[in-house]
């Protein structure tokens, strides 16, 4: 059995199956339940100061498929509207009886250092809190307020306040980014020099979900309007990816642990995050959609593939893939794979062949066979980019598989076919 | 009839209630039922559904248009092709056709329910939407007369009728619809159906129909081509096959098809007795339908008898099964022999080198109600000056007969299997071929 147990920061938890601050960790009764369903650790919703905000009804919009399956998930709630010392009582109380549970606790102020200061001594003085979590990333309605992404936006406010926050308290403090910025990279090394002990993100994505037709408005529908609100799930899976990808071998970045966020609904999502250098994951849209008990799987699915792959630790698993991201300029021009489909298991849609005959290569020829189609890739016009192993409904049965060219790797800078490659490397 | 032994259902316990035969035996889908059905299509490129469909609905955009909510799109494009896909999602032996060519099948073993599907949207548009989908062109003053309110009468009658030509049609019952109506199971056509698909097929415009007008009695084809610009035939079959055998004149002995319009045409509340031991001779859908029905009225015992194998049977194996599943025993390899006041008597037979032979072994069962369900007929009385070739209606490639001016199509033609699907497809074709005819 793999190990799981997982120490972010110096907070420990029995896993690394977090729920991220949002509407589900927003008072005891939830965040008990949680711990009884199993997740390792909470970030309890964001605190701010008194008097507490005042929420708009109807909060959340979703991008469904057409199974009505959740893709993306949208909110324009705002940080906890209960009072500071409900919060704190209650984050004592569950600490009190989950001790082994990860208790964070995310703070947002305006941009003082006695508003932060304050904030984060109130925290620090129950004793129940492992570490505090900065909000430096709610993209509606507090940013109005100078709050969230107005300060996560701007690196060194970023520091500022994690600076600010590291001299008022002798907690572990992990400073959440925005992906609502153009460098991720900007806002992950002010965090690190203003003092972090990690980062989580990414936080959610400025969007308009979708438009309800009938009112004309934006969803949520407030009285007949609607604003933009942060989005998640799912579909913010590959941009949270990305951005910790390029924390991960950042060099200026390199090592500052990571919390990762965005779309994990599955252990095998999990695990992506982990193999690009996240040290525990945090959730919310999964739970919200489907409630607590998901994480069942994800721990157990996590272990289980460990098992099979051999990972004891999450330590092992932890940063696996990023030295395979690179720069699109390292990639070998020399490569190259060709689709390969099995007759066997194919089960004559012919999608593979119209998406690659209108909208790519035309390296897919269909053959009378016995009383069904036979479907069979153009070698000489197949470039390898598995846009029909993608859209096949079936698993397995269209493979990439790589030819045996016997050339060596040769990236763009040093292909002859680039007119503006390196002398030196073009005269080997 | 005198000596069929009635037997009411009120005689069964409350609680072993038979279900009734009229109503749905396959309920309609629920929207969140279509819903999930809907997101199980794959969108195929040049799907298999499509060339396995008679009349070549255009399966993958029809369920696609469901799953995003465009119910009336849907209908809209299975009733271009198909007018009469309100019927064929209900009685299509879609497991033979559209369903069994589903590349679900393939992996899965469970095909998209097409026939469920298109029922559902069908449904709402003529339940539903007040404007017809389909608008008139501009008056061609050219006049069509349409023999038969039939499914191929009323296809090709629609078609031309949008096509701006003035379309007659003739139909010897007094309702329209065909077998649809008159032909069909009940449980297969809940809620009149028949009836309230006629009403949005004429609604279109521009078609009159005559009922009670025959032809061979008061209508004849020469003056129909003298009247008209074009005549079309869908005037079915119209006589049933007989056993040949002692006792068939015999009361309680009567063809299938009489049987079920007698069902299908009593009034509500007060369905025709049956007999307490029914016995249903042929191996097609006809049977099936009318064993199940005579179960469904209160028949004790239903046997279906068939001469060859459950392989052979004109009946597809998920109608054989619903008959079973419905309580109606299948007897098969026996051919009858004579019927008696309450018995009918069948020898075994068996097929050597694909011959059918009697073994010389009889065996008797109880009968206080036969019927008989082997093939009908073309009834050529009327049709005098028209090359019949095997029993059908001699027609070419574009539906036109050995007389000009006359095309032909439906069961009275040799297209396809005689079904709904391939009716509708023979009055649509043949429609267009009238059209070019008559705007060349």
């Amino acid at each position: 059995m793999a190990d799981l147990r997982s120490t972010i920061a110096g907070i420990r938890s029995p896993n690394p199956f977090w729920l991220a601050s949002a509407p589900p960790t927003d008072k005891a009764y939830n965040v008990v339940r949680a711990f009884k369903a199993g997740w390792g650790g909470v970030v309890w919703k964001t605190l701010g100061e008194d008097p507490p905000v005042v929420n708009v009804s109807s909060r959340y919009g979703a991008h469904l498929d057409t199974d009505r399956r959740m893709i993306g998930f949208n909110n324009i709630e705002l940080i906890s509207d209960r009072p500071l010392e409900v919060n704190l009582r209650e984050i004592m109380e569950v600490k009190r009886d989950w001790p082994d549970r990860a208790m964070v606790v995310s703070l947002m102020a305006t941009m003082t250092e006695a508003a932060w200061a304050g904030l984060a001594r109130r925290v620090a003085e129950t004793g129940a809190a492992d570490g505090l979590e900065l909000n430096l990333g709610c993209p509606h309605g507090m940013c109005e307020r100078g709050m969230g992404s107005a300060i996560g936006q701007v690196p060194e406010m970023v520091e500022q306040v994690t600076r600010w926050v590291k001299n008022a308290v002798n907690l572990p403090v992990i400073v959440k980014l925005t992906p609502n910025i153009t460098n991720i990279l900007w806002s992950a090394e002010a965090a690190k020099r203003g003092g972090a002990d990690a980062i989580s993100l990414i936080n959610t994505v400025n969007s308009i979900v979708a438009v309800d037709l009938d009112a004309m408005a934006p969803t949520p529908v407030v009285d007949g309007k609607g604003s933009h609100g942060g989005y998640c799930g799912p579909a913010v899976k590959p941009i949270a990816l990305n951005m910790v990808a390029e924390i991960a071998r950042n060099p200026d970045t390199r090592g500052l642990p990571v919390s990762g966020i965005g779309g994990i609904t599955t252990w095998r999502d999990a695990a992506e995050f982990l193999a690009l250098g996240a040290t525990n994951v945090q959730v919310c849209t999964a739970a919200m959609t489907y409630g607590f008990k998901i994480v069942e799987d994800m721990i157990g699915g996590l272990s289980n593939w460990m098992d099979e792959k051999g990972y004891r630790t999450l330590d092992e698993l932890s940063g696996r893939a990023v030295r395979n991201v690179v720069n699109w300029n390292d990639l070998n021009m020399n490569f190259s794979t060709k689709a390969v489909i099995d007759p066997a298991l194919c089960i004559d849609c012919g999608r593979c062949h119209i998406v690659c005959e209108d909208t790519s290569h035309q390296a897919i020829r269909i053959d009378a066979g016995e009383g069904r189609r036979v479907f069979t890739v153009v070698n000489e016009e197949c470039v390898g980019c598995n846009l029909c192993s993608h859209v096949c409904p079936v698993p397995d049965c269209i493979t990439m598989v790589p030819e045996q060219n016997n050339l060596p790797y040769v990236t763009w800078p040093n292909d002859a076919r680039n007119p503006m490659r390196v002398p030196e490397a073009a005269a080997e | 009839m005198t000596l069929i032994a009635t037997l009411s259902t009120a005689q069964y316990p409350a609680e072993d209630q038979l279900a009734s035969p009229y109503t749905d035996l396959t309920p309609a889908m629920t929207p969140v039922q279509a819903l999930a059905e809907s997101n199980r299509c794959l969108f195929c490129y040049d799907a298999p559904c499509i060339k396995a469909c008679p009349t070549g609905i255009d399966i993958p955009a029809f369920i696609r248009s469901i799953a995003t909510g465009n119910l009336k799109g849907a209908a809209t494009t299975i009733l271009s092709e198909n007018i009469m896909g309100g019927t064929c999602g209900r009685v299509c032996p879609t497991e033979t056709l559209c369903e069994q060519s589903c590349v679900r099948n393939r992996a899965e073993d469970r095909p998209v329910a097409i026939g469920r599907l298109q029922r559902h949207a069908t449904d709402r548009l003529i339940d539903g939407e007040p404007a017809h989908p389909f608008a008139r062109a501009a008056a061609t003053g050219k006049r069509v007369a349409v023999v038969g309110a039939g499914p191929a009468g009323l296809s090709c009658a629609h078609r031309l009728a949008t096509l701006g030509h003035e379309v007659t049609v003739f139909e010897a019952k007094a309702k329209s619809g065909g077998l649809n109506e008159y032909g069909l199971a009940p449980y297969k056509m809940a809620d009149d159906f028949a009836q309230r698909e006629a009403a949005f097929i004429l609604g279109v415009g521009g078609i009159t129909v005559e009922h009670g007008r025959r032809l061979g009695a008061d209508l004849s084809l020469d003056s129909l081509r003298a009247d008209y610009d074009a005549v079309f035939l869908g005037v079915g079959l119209g006589s049933n096959n007989r056993l040949g055998i002692p006792g068939e004149e015999r009361a309680g002995v009567e063809d299938a098809t009489a049987f079920i319009e007698r069902v299908r045409q009593a009034p509500p509340g007060q369905p025709p007795a049956v007999g307490r031991s029914v016995v249903v001779i042929g191996g097609g859908n006809t049977a099936v339908d009318a064993a199940i029905q005579a179960k469904r009225l209160g028949a004790e015992d239903v046997t279906l008898v068939y001469r060859r194998g459950r392989a052979q049977m004109g009946a597809t194996a998920w109608e054989q099964g619903l008959a079973q599943t419905e309580g109606v025993v299948l007897k098969t390899f026996a051919a009858p022999k004579e019927i008696g006041d309450t018995t009918i008597t069948f020898e075994r037979t068996r097929l050597a080198d694909g011959k059918l032979a009697g073994t010389g072994e009889t065996f008797t069962l109880q009968a206080d109600m036969v019927l008989k369900a082997v093939g009908q007929k073309l009834s050529t009385d009327a049709l005098a000056g028209l090359q019949v070739t095997g029993g059908k209606i001699a027609i070419d490639a574009t539906y036109r007969t050995t007389l000009t001016k006359v095309w032909a199509g439906g069961d009275c033609v040799a297209t396809g299997e005689d079904l709904t699907v391939q009716s509708v497809q023979d009055g649509k074709l043949a429609a267009l071929a009238i059209h070019s005819h008559l705007t060349a």
